[in-house]
């Protein structure tokens, strides 16, 4: 029989709120341990919660990006389970009335569109860290992160393989990035996310019985992970077992998943609305306020610049992260040729990024100056080998391109005297080499216009070089 | 000039404004009361001379100053349940006989700008749960009018307090009937206001959707003040309501010719007791006389206000008492292996057996499976008593009704049966789950002495509608002005 898999996901995705959010501590991250806390989110006897407003506003804008319906009235619940991390020993979070529901995301897997429904979106507190002791039995409790605002993303159960699974979770962190309301940092956690996985016989429409898989902390080992749990349900049911509701932990080192708690050991949360926190009204002011400033996201952007003339894919690259289509828009303002800014950017300017973890803001070289190094290259200033060149030492000191070219004296060789002079030199020394050519073996010829490109350390200009040799070589016949 | 301690608030803020007396003074004698009295009553869980008598040095030097509000120099007593910075705040529990909290409850803040004088921590039922002041942790308090019987709960000891005259005022907390049944029960003057009237900031919290602070005092005058200081809207609790609070003194001697009394006959049908009868019909007549008009009417699902109180009040509460774990602060057990282990045995040690027994009832109430056919059902209930009310002030100014349905019983008489001690809030109740402010004034005396309490209840918001009508009964009886032989 064929299987076939059914993913849905939840992601936790923190807020970029400078304070909590339920208390004004800051959310900054790296602090000393339980620098960052006040009685509030201390969990101290007596203390009331009241919403960051921008948490709120961050979460409406994410859910109009997910074309959520927004709810005018959601409910605060509160999640009651025991843990150290946690000092109430609940979480404020959503339940029976979240934030905003309904919503789809459109994306492109496969080279095909599929539309991903989104249950629901709603706001909670992030829990705090436990620091185990190596040495001494004893763990302690961090509550810096404790009540940072996080926003939960549920998506239907409607991806069907590891790759949609891992391409709806880029789609989804790109908008958060794009929206500036979540950094998406998976290994610092600001960005996480918990996988149910069942199996059905391909064909049915019935659900199978779901396994949720925790601790997948990147892309690649979210889709490791899934395509180990598809597979051990697949073996199971081959082998005549049963599949069981549980909860299984992914281990990145093996690459399997192995149970943590099973349906009878699972909590019983009893949700019931927090009391301390009024029912949330979601203002259509508001909802309009943030419609309107929502910035163009990344589907929207890919299609404008496909429009541009630039191909698919790099499309797609460029417009992965707002900040590099911010850059690639500025630079054609001061470059107005869109494929030919594209092209470098695929390039060079993707290769010298990952040597610096791919983070555009640390990039030494400004859109102006890559705009300006196009523009020497386009007048003809350098060739477009030296451009490479050249680029690696913008990159490396921040220089303006006109300054390394002059330093360096990179400037272009274009002088019709000088080039024939450099020509003649090289077909006088390599008298040998001439003679092959003119018996048939052109192939050398490229050969002869490398001597010369040597000769002048690439600085001239290789057209004129290819025009001059062959009159040369002509003049030789 | 009477004792010091004998004066009430007014009183005291006259004297000391005329420079007749000092803060310091006025405190001294409190404090001698206070140990005289002490070992008697056991209003106190913490009394604090030092700091009470340099918190009257600092009054003292504002009156001096010209910069005295109504109530500066007055030494107050606080439930043991409003974090004091720095100081011992143990809802009367051995979970937090440790605890001093980092920062002021609001209330706490707004009596120290007013230059008020903390005295100490009044005793109370753990954690607010209980109608007699038995349940706590540091043992009963005693009814000042009489020893051997209960005051009230859980704000006991504020009560007692106010009636020993071991503080000129108090601030109680009521859930279920809190400030108002001990109020009754000590001969007392209390005033649950409107819930969101008052912070709950710093309030320890029992049910947070029921929990409201309120004063304690020996008339409505000393109630006016207070309700002064005490309500306005506090950005730090998200239920407290953003709105204009009237100065409350203004309604003092305010006519209630023309005013009309409503009568549930549903309370009335449950009075079994002949002195509470006696009283409610000797005070009704009082109040024909003032002009106040009268009508029968009916909140025809009060009888489920109890049920649904014992729903709802112990599944906020399970969620709310989660944090004493002994993880972060308060008591943590000695003996124990791993974290699991170290939960129970605080909780074990730490809670005494009517909030296990609350605690219990919730996370029954909230668990999947019964939440909808409990705690759904005793919300929809709640909805219910609240537009029974909201109907029957159509017809009515406020309501009017006794306080308890008898007056204190005997330390130690319904400890064991919890059924019992749940009905003595029968009459409060209802109030809280609606969220309407109720008054609890001296209405007379048992045949034994026992002080009895007339309960009037408002429309949201309508706290000078109770403070208007308790004046003009004021000051047209005279039981306000009875104290206990001590």
């Amino acid at each position: 029989m064929e299987y076939e898999p059914v993913i849905g996901l939840e992601v936790h995705a923190q807020l970029l709120t400078d304070s909590k959010a339920f208390c004004s501590c800051t959310t900054r991250f790296g602090n000393e341990p339980n620098t960052n806390t006040c009685p509030i989110c201390q969990g101290m006897p007596g203390v009331l919660p009241v919403l960051n407003r921008k948490a709120l506003e961050f979460t409406v804008k994410m859910a109009l990006a997910c074309n959520c319906t927004i709810n005018e009235t959601s409910r605060f619940a509160r999640k009651n389970y025991y843990y150290p991390d946690l000092p109430k020993n609940y979480q404020i979070s959503q339940y029976e009335l979240p934030v905003a529901e309904h919503g789809w995301l459109d994306l492109e897997t496969n080279g095909e569109i599929r539309r991903i429904g989104i249950t629901r979106i709603h706001m909670e507190e992030d829990a705090g860290k436990l620091i185990h002791d190596e040495n001494r039995p004893f763990s302690h409790v961090d509550l810096n992160r404790t009540g940072v605002p996080l926003v939960e993303i549920v998506s239907e159960p409607e991806m069907r393989t590891p790759e949609q699974a891992a391409d709806y979770l880029r789609a989804l962190r790109s908008i958060l990035v794009y929206l500036e309301v979540c950094d998406g940092n998976m290994q610092e956690g600001s960005f996480r996310c918990d996988a149910n996985v069942s199996i059905r016989p391909k064909g049915t429409t019935a659900l199978g019985v779901k396994a949720e898989v925790k601790n997948m902390n990147s892309f690649r080992n979210v889709q490791r992970a899934l395509h180990h749990e598809i597979e051990r349900q697949i073996e199971t049911l081959k082998e005549g077992g049963r599949i069981v509701q549980e909860t299984r932990l992914f281990d990145p080192s093996t690459g399997t998943t192995a149970p943590m708690r099973s349906k009878e050991q699972a909590h019983d949360y009893r949700y019931f609305p927090d009391p301390d926190l009024l029912p949330l009204r979601v203002e259509p002011e508001l909802v309009e306020r943030m419609r309107s400033q929502l910035p163009e996201l990344p589907a929207e952007k890919k299609e404008r610049f496909i429009q541009l003339g630039i191909p698919a894919y790099d499309a797609g690259v460029l417009t992965a992260s707002r900040a590099l289509a911010d850059f690639f828009e500025r630079t054609v303002e001061l470059f107005p040729n869109p494929k030919a800014v594209s092209n470098w950017m695929m390039t060079e300017f993707m290769r010298e990024l990952k040597g610096e973890e791919a983070d555009i803001s640390c990039c030494p070289v400004s859109p102006s100056q890559l705009a300006n190094l196009l523009k020497s290259v386009e007048d003809g200033t350098i060739s477009g080998k030296i451009a490479k060149t050249v680029f690696e030492e913008m990159f490396r000191t921040g220089k303006e391109p006109e300054e390394i070219i002059r330093e360096k004296g990179l400037v272009q060789v274009s002088d019709t005297d000088e080039l024939t002079a450099a020509c003649r030199e090289v077909l006088d020394a390599n008298a040998g080499e001439v003679a092959k050519y003119l018996s048939g073996k052109t192939k050398i010829f490229g050969f002869f216009v490398g001597q010369v490109m040597k000769k002048t350390k690439g600085k001239a200009n290789p057209g004129l070089v290819n025009s001059i040799m062959e009159e040369e070589l002509k003049k030789r016949s | 000039m009477p004792e010091l301690h004998d004066m009430t608030a007014s009183e005291l803020a006259r004297v000391l404004i005329s420079g007749e007396t000092t803060s310091v003074e006025i405190t001294r004698s409190l404090l001698a009361r206070i140990d005289k009295l002490e070992e008697s009553i056991h209003a106190y869980v913490t009394v604090a001379p030092e700091s009470a008598l340099d918190m009257a040095a600092e009054a003292d030097r504002m009156i001096a100053a010209g910069k005295a509000a109504p109530l500066t120099g007055i030494p107050i007593a606080i439930k043991d349940n409003m974090c004091i910075k720095d100081r011992k705040t143990s809802c009367g529990s051995r979970i937090l006989g440790n605890f001093k909290p980092p920062y002021d409850a609001t209330v706490v803040r707004r009596l120290k700008d007013a230059g008020m004088v903390i005295l100490g921590s009044a005793n109370m039922d753990e954690f607010a749960m209980g109608s007699s002041t038995e349940t706590s942790y540091w043992g009963p308090t005693r009814n000042p009018w009489n020893t051997e019987m209960i005051p009230g709960g859980s704000s006991g000891g504020s009560a007692a307090a106010v009636a020993a005259k071991e503080a000129v005022v108090s601030l109680g907390s009521d859930t279920g009937g809190s400030i108002r049944l001990p109020a009754a029960f000590c001969g007392v003057t209390g005033i649950k206001p409107t819930y969101g009237a008052v912070s709950r900031f710093g309030l320890v919290a029992y049910a947070s959707s029921l929990d409201q602070i309120g004063p304690i005092a020996r008339d409505v005058k000393d109630i006016a003040l207070l309700l002064n200081l005490l309500c306005g809207h506090d950005p730090r609790d998200s239920t407290s309501v953003p709105r204009e609070y009237p100065d409350f003194t203004s309604v003092l001697e305010k006519s209630v010719k023309g005013m009309t009394l409503g009568l549930p006959t549903e309370f009335f049908s449950k009075l079994d007791n002949e002195d509470v009868s006696r009283t409610v019909a000797d005070a009704r007549k009082t109040f024909e006389d003032l002009g106040i008009k009268f009508v029968d009417l009916s909140l025809p699902h009060l009888d489920y206000g109890i049920a649904a109180y014992y729903i709802i009040a112990p599944s906020e509460a399970s969620s709310n008492l989660a944090r004493y774990d002994g993880v972060k602060y308060g008591h943590r057990a000695e003996e124990y292996s791993g974290i699991i282990d170290m939960y129970c045995n605080t909780r074990a040690e730490g809670f005494g057996p009517e909030v296990k027994r609350r605690i219990m009832l919730g996370t029954y109430a909230l668990s999947s499976g019964y939440y909808d056919a409990y705690y759904v059902k005793a919300a929809k209930v709640r909805t219910l008593i609240t537009n029974d009310f909201k109907k029957a002030f159509e017809s009515c100014d406020a309501i009017f009704c006794p306080t308890a349905p008898s007056p204190a019983f005997r330390i130690e008489e319904k400890i064991d049966d919890p059924m019992q001690m749940y009905l003595t809030d029968v009459f409060t109740i209802p109030v809280n789950m609606a969220g309407l402010p109720g008054m609890a004034i001296p209405g007379g005396f048992s045949r034994d002495g026992l002080p009895i309490g007339l309960q009037l209840i408002a429309p949201h918001f309508k706290e000078e509608v109770l403070v208007q009508l308790s004046a003009a009964f004021q000051r047209e009886t005279d039981y306000h002005l009875k104290t206990p032989a001590l």
